[in-house]
């Protein structure tokens, strides 16, 4: 019975991770970039929403605020930071993106100070526990599960089977040629970071839910880990992504319930580097030959 | 015709650059000994010293490797704990000050070269990103081995009482000699051999050069210099917290040397004195300093992508030269371009 709660516990955690690994896989799938301000957006869209619900007190309301909120930040950021650098060496990009990460992180302290706030998760998915046999199970786990599951389903079904979805998977596939077949490569680049930061802002509001404080360093380490669940799951790749974050929401409660929660972080990046040494690309990536 | 060009023979040049390595260590010593600096001022030297050394070793792998490495702390955390360690063993014991300041951090830089190996064999298997990934991993377990060994190094309250021996002499004398060594060695056909390897793997490879071995060496080299770096920060905080080595810190040297061109030594070293400056420069603006300090990042790379000083390297002894041939109208021969990288750095 611990068994099966640790593992719903589990699953809550990697449907989080997952749906913040997707943006990362996505960014780095289409343009090749490391995108270090993707937690960063996720801290941000966790204040809009404790900012619309303060003035507001609509739940719903808020929710869409966040997704709202990130999705604009996402496409700003792309706009005037990354656009500009399309032909530049890969590592100012990178810098680029460390450099935006460390601007949101202390704009938001500027603007909401370095403390932490309560975020009103309760006000967000009301805390019922339903109990099934000996099992209780609460709402807001049955709805991360059932919404990031929903996510995935409709983000496979906008890649694999939409317009849209078949110029992504050109562009990364090989951005000049899908050029020439009359792809617009920005507007294809703008909607990724779209797609890639609804998720974010879907996965702030019930990564929030979960661990009900707010501050500025809080996308850092959720970032961190969301981006060890893409790389272990193949970076580049979008089931791989899903995999990856379940694998690593996984093994952080396993490691956790074990009683090894002061190691977890150690773990998770010590399970990243067998991984990548098993199997270089990831469970999913694509492996890639040069050629001379 | 080469004839006209006046050159400055080897000896002279070594001599040039030692006379210019003491002038500024008897310069930086009157200002700091005479006071006109204030303890902000002074304790800024000293970190600027640390930076630049960690800068210019992380240029090793960054800019003449060509790899990225994220976890450039965890070498830099090594070495602090290692060097923090002996001295505070050292402390009570007959060592006299000067053998346990160099025995400390040469240990500290040792103790990071072997970390580096460690590391280096199996990361340097992956290219690209996953070496970055692999490296950002391993700083992170680095750090969170020091948390959890806390009967060694102290634990998340950190190890005390460390002797505060980085004076300015000690710091000024390490960086000074890190920036020749490091200079001699990509000057040497080791050194040749790094740049090779970043140009062209496989062409590198199909000449004979043993890509591994050079990688791995590049990646210890790198660590061993960050780790005296460490050794410094050690003696200059008197206290280790493992919160001071954790994922931003990496950030903030690879922000350095990427500022600075990668592969250009003088670029790293300005850039270190820059960036490590800037926060207490703009202290009077207050809550508002990261946030310049990051748009000014992003402007910069936006601008200027790569990076401040591109690949050029200062040399003092060319400088010179150009000075000395300033009269005569100049004729470019290739043999005066080929000479070109013969000058010395100085740090």
């Amino acid at each position: 019975m611990l068994f099966l709660s640790q593992l719903i516990n589990g699953l809550q955690l990697g449907s989080i991770y997952a749906l913040v690994a997707l943006g990362y896989s996505m960014v780095y799938g289409i343009i090749m970039l490391l995108n270090f301000a993707h937690g960063d957006i996720i801290m941000m869209g966790g204040y809009f929403a404790l900012v619309t619900y303060a003035a507001s007190s609509n739940p719903l309301l808020a929710v869409v605020a966040t997704i709202v909120g990130c999705v604009v930040l996402a496409v700003a950021i792309e706009k005037v930071a990354y656009k500009p650098l399309r032909q530049a060496p890969r590592i100012s990009l990178l810098i680029t993106a460390i450099g935006i990460s460390l601007f949101l992180q202390n704009a938001a302290q500027l603007i909401w100070t370095a403390n932490s706030r309560a975020f009103p998760s309760t006000s967000i998915i009301p805390s019922i526990t339903f109990k099934v046999g000996g099992l209780s199970i609460s709402l807001s786990v049955l709805v991360t599960i059932a919404v990031s599951v929903a996510s995935m389903v409709a983000l496979t079904f906008l890649v694999q089977k939409t317009k849209m979805g078949k110029a992504m998977r050109a562009v990364s596939e090989d951005t000049e040629a899908a050029q020439l077949m009359g792809i617009n490569i920005n507007s294809t680049i703008t909607f990724t970071f779209v797609i890639g930061s609804f998720l974010a802002g879907i996965g702030s509001v019930l990564y929030c839910c979960r661990y009900p404080v707010v501050n500025p360093t809080l996308g850092s380490l959720l970032g961190l880990k969301a981006f060890v669940a893409a790389v272990l799951g193949g970076i580049g790749s979008i089931p791989g992504a899903v995999v990856g974050g379940f694998a690593i929401g996984l093994a952080e409660v396993l490691f956790t319930s074990i009683g090894l929660s002061a190691w977890t972080d150690a773990m998770v990046f010590a399970v990243l580097i067998i991984m990548l040494l098993i199997k270089p690309t990831g469970f999913m990536g694509r492996s890639m030959t040069e050629k001379v | 015709m080469n004839h006209t060009y006046k050159k400055i023979p080897m000896p002279i040049r070594y001599l040039i650059n030692t006379a210019l390595i003491a002038l500024l260590l008897y310069a930086g010593n009157a200002v700091i000994s005479s006071g006109i600096t204030n303890r902000a001022q002074s304790s800024l030297v000293l970190q600027v010293g640390i930076y630049i050394i960690l800068a210019v070793s992380l240029n090793i792998v960054t800019g003449y490797l060509g790899q990225l490495p994220l976890g450039h702390a965890g070498f830099m955390a090594v070495g602090a704990y290692t060097c923090g360690i002996f001295w505070k063993s050292a402390a009570g014991s007959a060592l006299p000050a000067p053998a346990a300041i160099v025995i400390g951090l040469v240990l500290a830089g040792i103790m990071a070269a072997i970390f580096g190996v460690i590391i280096g064999v199996p990361a340097l298997r992956l290219k690209g990103d996953y070496l970055a990934i692999i490296t950002l991993g391993f700083g992170e377990i680095i750090r969170i081995l020091i948390i959890n060994l806390s009967g060694i190094t102290g634990g998340t309250p950190g190890l005390m009482n460390i002797p505060k021996r980085s004076s300015f002499l000690v710091v000024y004398l390490a960086v000074a000699i890190s920036c020749i060594a490091i200079h001699m060695v990509m000057k040497s056909r080791h050194g040749r051999a790094i740049l090779s390897i970043r140009e062209n793997e496989i062409a590198a490879e199909s000449c004979g050069i043993h890509i591994t071995y050079y990688k791995v060496f590049a990646f210890a080299l790198s660590a061993f210099f960050a780790g005296i770096a460490g050794g410094l920060y050690a003696g200059y905080q008197g206290l280790l917290t493992p919160s001071g080595f954790d994922f931003m810190t990496s950030i903030n040297i690879l922000v350095m040397v990427v500022l600075g061109g990668m592969g250009s030594m003088a670029g790293s070293v300005i850039a270190a004195t820059v960036l490590t400056s800037l926060p207490l420069a703009l202290q009077s603006l207050n809550t508002f300093r990261m946030v310049i300090y990051s748009v000014l990042l992003v402007i910069i790379m936006i601008f200027k992508p790569s990076g401040l000083m591109g690949t050029y390297d200062f040399s003092l002894s060319h400088l010179l030269e150009k000075l000395l041939n300033i009269r005569q109208p100049r004729e470019n021969s290739p043999a005066q371009t080929a000479d070109k990288k013969a000058g010395k750095r100085n740090g």
